[in-house]
């Protein structure tokens, strides 16, 4: 164990995201009512997928400059975890959306540009398991992620700000502003994001180091090699 | 026929005043203390998943310093 503190503060920090997200008092709205908590778990759900395939990014750029397939492995774990989180953050906002908004669907464009942007790393795990030369699907596949990360920042922070919306801060409206102004929101809110956060990169990290012991283990001249030059 | 006019009239003035009343919000579950039992429920599962991750994370770490 490298090092635990992040990995308990995550812990608190949702488990506090949970007392606090369900007792704290909230604005009394119409339509909302109590549903304005999913806030609080909903949203970061966003986040950390965002946090964790901006890690895919920054380790494919790596692997492109260094070649070290365990870059390989961390561009690959980062984005299937991101994957998961995205996934989590559709079903959550659709079961948000059916009570709030009437439908589970409505072409609402935050939801069809991270539809679109989940396809496109969907590919990404189709493209991975149709090539067989593990250099090759490296190579490949750290530059279809960093296309990827290129191609969801105008999917979900541009394109739905453009047109109208029923998410708030878009079309216009300032993101946040709304919820913000409450201060017992805010208590939790910017605790939550956080403290998912750094479960996902938890997670993550639990799916890397196996596959980083076998890679090793399968390499074991080239990298006992290395570890004898430093 | 002014009996149904009446009717009408009473049933707007009470819908009317049911639109422009509080948003209902779960404030009577709140007062009866039953939610502690949902967040209860939520925090077990949680600590829950939480121990799963840390006996996967030292169970990792462990076949890491036997490679």
């Amino acid at each position: 164990m490298r090092s635990w503190w992040w990995k308990i503060l995550g812990a608190v920090l949702t488990g506090y995201t949970i007392v606090g997200g369900l007792l704290l008092p909230v604005p009394h709205l119409d339509i909302l009512n109590e549903t304005i908590r999913n806030l609080y778990f909903h949203v970061p759900m966003w986040f950390t997928m965002i946090v964790l395939f901006a890690c895919a990014f920054y380790y494919s750029i790596k692997y492109l400059r260094t070649s070290d397939l365990r870059d390989d492995i961390f561009a690959t774990q980062y984005t299937n975890t991101g994957i998961f989180f995205s996934i989590l953050g559709m079903l959550t906002g659709m079961e948000w959306a059916k009570f709030t908004w009437g439908e589970w669907w409505s072409n609402d464009p935050k939801q069809l540009g991270t539809a679109m942007c989940m396809l496109i790393y969907f590919a990404y795990g189709i493209l991975r398991s149709g090539i067989k030369d593990e250099e090759k699907r490296a190579k490949i596949s750290a530059v279809y992620n960093v296309f990827a990360f290129a191609m969801m920042i105008p999917l979900i922070f541009i394109l739905p700000r453009m047109v109208d919306s029923l998410h708030p801060g878009n079309g216009g409206n300032p993101a946040f502003a709304k919820y913000d102004l409450d201060k017992y929101m805010r208590m939790v809110f910017y605790v939550a994001v956080p403290g998912w956060i750094l479960m996902g990169v938890w997670i993550a990290t639990l799916k890397i180091r196996p596959e980083l012991v076998i890679l090793e283990k399968e390499n074991a001249d080239l990298y006992d090699f290395e570890k004898n030059i430093k | 026929m002014a009996k149904n006019t009446l009717a009408t009239v009473f049933l707007l003035l009470v819908t009317t005043t049911l639109v422009h009343a509080e948003p209902e919000m779960a404030d009577t579950m709140r007062s009866n203390g039953k939610i502690y039992v949902v967040v209860a429920v939520l925090a077990t599962i949680f600590a829950g998943i939480f121990a799963y991750l840390v006996m996967l994370d030292r169970k990792i770490s462990k076949i890491e310093k036997n490679k």
